[in-house]
């Protein structure tokens, strides 16, 4: 499909074309150039995308809850509505609150947009359209990404507000806390590669990673909702209890670059998922059909995977309500970490089978069955394990608290009626759903 | 290696650029009339009481330190995933002892009732 191999568009390799632009420079200092407006070119597309993500999610989310959602502001579909609310916040006022801590609360905005930026340094956006191809690519990411927490600690901190600083403690404790999964859930597709690289991940899958190791999949991709801070694991800016949490003291613009940073990271978090689990820019099977397939293509393919999962980040905070922070921390320290150390020991132990051995399709194809079969094995042995402690805590079944809320609606004539049916009884079943009178 | 760093280096030294723009243009496009109560730190609209670096629950630290246990952990574990093919089995058995010490850690703490938020 793609014979000619000097077509800029089958390879979108730069590098020839931006050096000759340079032809006086020393290959040096062209090195340096090249790097500068590759380096100016990724992070203008990210802070540029976050204009366009923000009207997408506005307007996805109203479409979800049955509304219509920005329509005025620049023609039929309220596209203007992002660029007007940016020129909004250009002409805010500088408000700095008494007794703030200077250096902190001018440098935190900085630095959680320079983290949010740095880590798509080594994102492969086609084959050769990457900033740099670390061979410790996941590695610099997640020591990147750690970072964003001392931001919002020093926003924090640095605001001179207790809702800000109870909003740093509890942001503080969430990133810190699902960092540990979401870090061990990634050594597992660093143990199929073989390599930290993204390049390398992304060239190592035969079929996505999704469909080899699910559950490390979706405990990455719930650890990546709490690591950016979205919405049911929002308690960072909880809007109903600590107002808007750490960035409550800041205003136009800089409270805008927090903002901008969510946005950008999640957009990372979406990219990074699609790299890891599901082949980044490769077409896969499809491969084997076509052959060699134009990068264009593979820049398209990169966009529509890194936007599908974006689309489900919106989709689940449309849909989840927030959890309590008892409810959050429980939930990674006492079913998630312990779900990721079996994961990695089993992992290990089933790769080890195959090491040492031809890399025939064979020996692909029972590879990918063995992995799966672990995963689907330990998956299902956690939920089962999760429903018998919940019900031996005694919280009803959604089923079973949604009955007993209707037969609510319907016996509430009753004014002695329990209240508290629901939470217990509920291991007798039909019994707890039929209040009895008094 | 080098010129993968000098990447980085200079995506570093380029980064504060991005936010610095909006932020200087809203510095010469805004208003500038500070006044003391709109200075005044932020509190459900009545006079701040007290102060505001307010004392925080001892959990915190607890999980700090479970935190400090398991990312250390993970800092070992990276270049033995990347290398896992070429393992000797007395490698990966003293790997896989270090994952079990540290789940038994996680298991002391949660017997300890340290994992509880009260």
């Amino acid at each position: 499909m793609c014979v000619d191999s000097e077509n800029v568009l089958c390879t979108l390799d730069f590098g020839p074309i931006l050096r000759s632009l340079f032809p006086n420079a020393s290959p040096a200092l062209a090195e340096a150039l090249v790097d500068i407006i590759s380096i100016i070119t990724v992070s203008t597309f990210c802070l540029l995308i976050v204009i366009f993500l923000i009207w997408l999610e506005r307007k996805v989310i109203a479409r979800m809850q049955d509304r219509i959602g920005p329509n005025r502001v620049g023609g039929r579909f309220g596209l203007g509505q992002t660029v007007a609310d940016v020129a909004k916040l250009l002409t805010k006022e500088f408000v700095t609150p008494y007794g703030a801590d200077k250096a902190a609360y001018n440098i935190a905005p900085f630095l959680i947009v320079m983290t949010a930026l740095l880590m798509w340094a080594v994102m492969p956006f086609t084959a050769n359209m990457v900033g740099v191809d670390l061979n410790i690519g996941l590695f610099y990411i997640l020591s990147i990404s750690s970072v964003s927490v001392v931001c919002l600690l020093l926003a924090g901190w640095g605001s001179n507000n207790k809702y800000a600083l109870l909003g740093a403690f509890r942001s503080v404790a969430q990133l810190v806390s699902y960092e540990v999964p979401m870090v061990i859930s990634l050594l597992v597709p660093i143990i199929l590669a073989r390599t930290m690289s993204l390049n390398g991940i992304a060239e190592a899958q035969v079929i996505p990673y999704l469909f080899v190791v699910p559950v490390s999949a979706l405990i990455f991709y719930i650890s990546a909702l709490a690591e950016t801070g979205r919405t049911p694991f929002d308690l960072l800016e909880a809007e109903s209890e600590i107002v808007a949490g750490f960035h409550v003291e800041y205003g136009g613009m800089k409270f805008g670059m927090f903002f901008l940073a969510e946005f950008v990271s999640t957009l990372f978090m979406s990219a990074l998922f699609a790299t890891i689990y599901l082949g980044g820019y490769r077409f896969m099977i499809w491969e084997a059909l076509i052959g060699p397939t134009p990068a264009i293509l593979e820049l398209v393919m990169f966009f529509v995977k890194m936007f599908a999962v974006y689309f489900v980040f919106i989709w689940v905070r449309a849909t989840f309500p927030r959890v309590r922070i008892d409810q959050m921390l429980n939930f990674n320290w006492k079913f998630l970490v312990p779900l990721v150390l079996v994961l990695i020991l089993s992992t290990a132990l089933v790769d080890g089978l195959f090491v040492g051995q031809d890399e025939t399709s064979a020996w692909h194809f029972w590879r990918i069955v063995a992995h799966l079969g672990f995963n689907l094995l330990i998956g299902s042995g956690a939920l089962i394990w999760a429903r018998r402690n919940a019900a031996a805590r005694g919280v009803a079944k959604p089923e079973e608290s949604m009955r007993v809320q209707a037969g609510a609606l319907v016996e509430g004539a009753d004014p002695h009626g329990h209240d508290d049916h629901g939470h217990h009884d509920d291991h007798h079943g039909q019994t707890a759903a039929v209040p009895a009178h008094d | 290696m080098l010129s993968d760093l000098q990447y980085i280096g200079l995506f570093l030294a380029l980064s504060p650029i991005f936010p610095a723009a909006p932020i200087i243009i809203q510095w010469i496009l805004s208003p500038k009339k500070p006044n003391a109560i709109k200075n005044s730190t932020y509190e459900c609209g009545i006079e701040a009481v007290g102060d505001s670096w307010v004392q925080f629950k001892v959990q915190y630290y607890i999980y700090a330190l479970i935190f400090v246990v398991f990312d250390v952990e993970a800092v070992f574990l990276f270049p033995i995933a990347a290398a896992y093919g070429q393992l000797s089995l007395f490698a990966i058995g003293a790997t896989a002892l270090f994952i079990i010490l540290l789940a038994d850690g996680l298991a002391y703490a949660w017997a300890k009732g340290a994992l509880e938020w009260i």
